[in-house]
């Protein structure tokens, strides 16, 4: 597809969740919880607040077409502020200086006096309703010139267990939101971009690692499509397929326009009940269905059929606009007969309403005032197909495609958060934000200082333990060993099953000293890492000492350090054992015989020294 | 109006004024604050547009139920403008924001107070137990008055002893801002209602019972008390279980066989206070002449230490103060309990000189109560009779265990 010529412009907001002590507005630790670890629930029911003008917000409206109660999980590190019983505490300086830095880092402007803002959320993710958010800087550019617009600092919204449950571990973690223009042309500038942002943020090192820890919405439209947002992409690798298949979406929506109009298409606003004619339907749906209104769209046979993205139609639409009003779908003319309805029903049913041949016949299935409902929401949708393509919120489905999820939200959704004081931000506050080396930067920075193969730098770089990886080497451990540790050792024995997780930062430290120290052979470095994860079991060291002593513990155990005399020994018995294979192959026999001693030794000394102390033993052997 | 900001030109709405910088609206939604000098004029903001609100018809069959507010808010409207949030009084409005209310019930309303519960005043104590006179009167169903949650326990005591009642006299509140879509005015004002055409007979306050949206309890108004500052469920009977509940969403009644039931009494205003009351909490160390300028004073209630105690060296100073006139009033700091000042010889100094013992009255209720008591009596033994009489539920006469 020729994205230039379509029009594309694609924006990116990134969520990123901040490493801090505390959460944003009270002073619980920012720590996930397994939902068996709950230590009680509570439930509540939302309702929509109405604005000055008499409005309310139409994707808040939206949401509240359902009544829903919400259930919450609470835990130990769960406070009053999260359960919505308690006002917020001052906002966090720590995760304010962190947002401050990543503004920094992408050259943007504070705000003089940072407010608090309430964004209305009554999708029970917010026990409060809604979420606090506060614009914290603006204005800043992407190396290749891309425009950031804003940068956000927010509470991250409780996590979704199931349907109307949440788990309120997650709730008030500090969040950023960084917004860019609409800059990115093609998809892979979306890919590049997000890439970019995310390994600033990394750059930091102070914020959260792992899934789910940073999300991606993506704002798309082409010419003439419209504005669509795509929430919550969490695999970086589906952001450019998602910009993909919403393009496709918006091009067949258009041609499905284009169609319509030429046809002439309409849409007939009365909804007819054909309850009677499904009395004795083989489909189970309708068959049990209270009440079943047909919605009649002249001139649109074959559309609502037709595909948009892989495994979706506009029926599909219309299907996902229903569901707001509780119904689990819809059936069109387009797909039937099938589901158990017969040709002979579908000729009755489009003699009924009285569909002409190029007339597609949607038919809703529920309650009656669901089914009200619905039929309402797809002659909303129907219209706007006429129209083209409808400016939306969707979420993210597997393989990259999107389903609607609601309206774009209006400005109508924000007012104070009366009980945060403003901050201001000070020239003595923002000179005194440090910037980070970015990561990029550092990878470069190992290449040159440490000598580091630069794909081994950029790993290390980028990798959750670089701070252990600095330390290592400010220590003295030599860069290389201490980066094939974190990176391939540590790795290889995860793949074998070993928990290194269940290894402190400070082992891995004093058992790499213990190597450069001579205490313990290079060799022996995985089984010792094997045992300090057996050890581990036990629960973390509590202090550096401890970790000291399970180091000199599993080196004891596993691989006792053997003097240079043992060495020399155990090297002249193996020589004399195979004094005639020396003899035969002369030097060259000292790459097997290497093989046979450090089999004997179980790696408890170091190869050089080994393969010092046999050369010239074989030498001597030989002479 | 447009402001620059990170070399930006921004459209925005100006709001207000905030430690000398310009708090702006921006067309995103978001609040910045921003020096004057940043900022530039473009048009004067127009006022925002008259809202028009449809009256809500309301179903005539359906018991009529006073509303009368005091500054509490029942329902609120958000300018997102300026982030302003109003409350709203007309029955129209109320129904708007809580539609489910015009299922139960039709209503009128009427505002004796827009203020803050902590401005509370028993000079409006007195114009409310008017107005619920009033309304009773009037004929209707049950009368709720919407409180700040803060003096809502004081309020309610003192309508208690002011009016007696033949139908529900209801308090209700909201602790989460009435503004916030978890707010819990909704569900608070819906068992109000039902509680204000249940078969209840005396004056109470309904409020969340948990944190949960489950249900809301009925209290008896002289044995209620805000328990927590912030939570939902903040508010608690004293020494008695509550007198009933309501359930959510069902809004079914349950009331408790101590509840007095609607028509056991006649309706009657005795609004008479003697403002000249204080209430004094005991601490060690706290020397006597603190009791200086309750000279002159008709009433003192004292919440003391444990069993009813002050220290040895107020007795003179006490023994002056009742033999000026002064009606003294012992309550305990424990809140659960009874006092009791037979005990310990400090107690019975304390008794020696004239200082009554309060039961096990809540200190708060024991202040208002004292007030209306010595706004009817003026002879010393019925004062303290009635001082000591079980009058509104507030003393019980047997202390059940527990907490």
């Amino acid at each position: 597809m020729d994205y230039e010529a379509l029009g594309l412009k694609a924006g990116i907001e990134i969520h990123q969740q901040l490493d801090t002590e505390e959460k944003l507005f009270c002073r619980c630790p920012t720590v996930l919880r397994d939902t068996e670890e709950r230590s009680g629930e509570f439930f509540r029911y939302l309702r929509a607040t109405e604005s000055e003008l008499g409005e309310i917000d139409r994707a808040a409206q939206e949401e509240m077409k359902l009544v829903r109660r919400f259930r919450y999980y609470t835990y130990d590190t769960v406070c009053l502020v999260e359960h919505d019983e308690e006002p917020p505490a001052p906002m966090n300086r720590e995760a304010l200086a962190v947002c401050l830095t990543i503004a920094k880092m992408l050259g943007m402007t504070p705000i003089e006096q940072v407010h608090t803002m309430r964004k209305l959320v009554i999708d029970g993710s917010n026990t409060s309703g809604f979420q606090r958010t506060a614009l914290v800087a603006l204005n800043g550019a992407l190396p290749d010139g891309c425009q950031i617009e804003t940068i956000c600092l927010e509470e991250e919204a409780a996590q979704r267990v199931a349907d109307e449950t949440f788990s309120l571990d997650r709730l008030g973690v500090p969040l950023v939101e960084i917004t860019t223009a609409p800059c990115m042309h093609t998809p892979e500038d979306v890919q590049r971009v997000a890439e970019y942002i995310g390994m600033v943020l990394r750059s930091t090192g102070r914020v959260k690692r792992g899934l789910g820890t940073i999300r991606q919405d993506i704002n798309v439209s082409i010419r003439d499509g419209a504005r669509v947002e795509i929430k919550g992409v969490q695999d970086l690798g589906l952001l450019a397929e998602a910009v993909r298949l919403e393009v496709q979406r918006q091009v067949n929506l258009l041609a499905i326009r284009d169609e319509l109009c030429a046809r002439n298409a309409s849409v007939d606003p009365n909804p007819v009940d054909v309850t009677d004619i499904f009395a004795a339907t083989k489909s189970a749906i309708l068959q049990k269905a209270k009440c079943i209104l047909a919605i009649r769209l002249p001139g649109f046979a074959g559309l609502v059929g037709r595909e948009i993205q892989p495994g979706r139609r506009l029926g599909s639409e219309m299907a996902d606009y229903a569901r707001k009003c509780g119904v689990g779908g819809i059936f069109h003319t387009d797909e039937l007969p099938a589901y158990g309805v017969t040709a002979e029903e579908v000729e009755r049913l489009r003699e009924r309403v009285g569909a002409a041949g190029e007339d597609c016949v949607v038919l809703v299935a529920s309650t009656r005032q669901r089914a009200g409902c619905a039929a309402e929401q797809v002659l909303i949708r129907a219209r706007m197909a006429l129209a083209g393509v409808p400016e939306e919120t969707r979420r993210m489905l597997e393989g990259g495609g999107t389903a609607y999820m609601r309206p774009l939200p209006g400005a109508a959704r924000m007012y104070p958060e009366t009980d945060v004081f403003p901050i201001t931000i000070g020239k003595a506050l923002w000179e005194s934000i440090e910037v980070p080396e970015l990561l990029t930067a550092r990878a470069e920075r190992f290449v040159a200082e440490h000598g580091l193969d630069p794909a081994l730098a950029r790993q290390v770089a980028f990798s959750e333990r670089l701070p252990l990886f600095e330390r290592m080497v400010a220590a003295g451990v030599r860069p290389t060993l201490a980066a094939r540790t974190i990176l391939a050792t540590m790795r290889e024995l995860a793949r074998d099953g070993v928990q290194v997780e269940r290894i402190a930062d400070d082992e891995v430290l004093y058992l790499l000293e213990a190597v450069e120290a001579g205490r313990a052979a290079k060799e022996a470095v995985p089984d010792l890492l094997a045992e300090l994860a057996r050890m581990g079991a036990r629960g973390p060291p509590a202090t550096p000492d401890q970790s000291r002593e399970r180091v000199d513990a599993a080196i004891e155990k596993v691989a006792p350090a053997v003097s240079q005399e043992e060495v020399e020994a155990i090297v002249r018995r193996v020589l004399q054992e195979r004094e005639k294979f020396a003899r035969q192959r002369g030097m060259a026999a000292l790459g097997p015989l290497m093989g046979v001693v450090m089999k004997d030794l179980r790696g408890s000394a170091d190869g050089k020294l080994v393969s010092d102390v046999l050369k010239r033993e074989l030498q001597r052997l030989l002479s | 109006m447009r402001c620059t900001c990170a070399g930006l030109t921004l459209a925005g709405t100006y709001i207000t004024e905030r430690d000398g910088m310009a708090v702006v609206k921006l067309d995103s939604g978001y609040n910045i604050g921003i020096s004057f000098s940043n900022v530039g004029w473009l048009e004067r903001p127009s006022p925002p547009p008259a809202v028009t609100t449809p009256v809500v018809v309301q179903d005539s069959a359906l018991p009529e139920i006073s509303i009368i507010s005091t500054g509490g808010t029942i329902a609120s409207r958000v300018d997102y403008r300026t982030g302003a949030v109003t409350s709203q009084f007309s029955a129209s409005d109320i129904l708007r924001a809580i539609p489910e209310l015009g299922s139960i019930g039709r209503y009128r309303t009427r505002q004796v107070a827009s203020i803050l519960s902590e401005n509370m005043l028993p000079a409006i104590w007195q114009e409310l137990a008017r107005a619920v006179y009033e309304e009773i009167g009037r004929g209707v169903a049950g009368v709720i008055v919407t409180h700040g949650t803060d003096t809502m326990s004081y309020s309610a005591a003192a309508v208690s002893f002011m009016v007696r009642t033949p139908v529900p006299v209801v308090f209700v509140g909201s602790q989460r801002s009435a503004d916030r879509p978890s707010s819990d005015n909704a569900m608070n004002a819906l068992c109000s209602a039902a509680a204000a055409t249940s078969p209840l007979g005396e004056v109470a306050v309904v409020m969340h019972d948990t944190t949960s949206d489950d249900r809301c309890a009925v209290h008896r108004a002289t044995r209620v008390r805000k328990m927590h500052t912030s939570r939902r469920d903040a508010f608690r009977s004293m020494g008695m279980p509550p007198i009933g509940y309501v359930d959510y969403p069902s809004l079914k009644v349950e009331l408790a066989d101590e509840a007095v039931r609607r028509g056991t009494e006649e309706p009657e205003l005795r609004e008479a206070l003697e403002e000249r009351c204080g209430l004094l909490y005991f601490h060690p160390g706290m020397p006597a002449d603190v009791l200086d300028p309750f000279e002159g004073y008709a009433g003192l209630v004292l919440a003391g230490t444990g069993l009813g105690h002050v220290r040895t060296g107020w007795i003179p100073r006490l023994r002056e103060l009742i033999a000026g006139g002064t009606t003294v009033v012992m309550t305990s700091q424990c809140l659960h309990g009874r006092v009791c000042d037979r005990v310990y010889d400090t107690g019975r100094d304390l008794l020696s000189i004239g200082v009554i013992e309060g039961e096990d009255m809540l200190p708060e209720v024991a202040l208002v109560k004292l007030m209306w008591v010595l706004g009817q009596e003026g002879d010393p033994d019925a004062i303290r009779e009635l001082v000591q009489a079980n009058l509104r539920g507030e003393i019980r006469r047997r202390s059940h265990d527990g907490l």
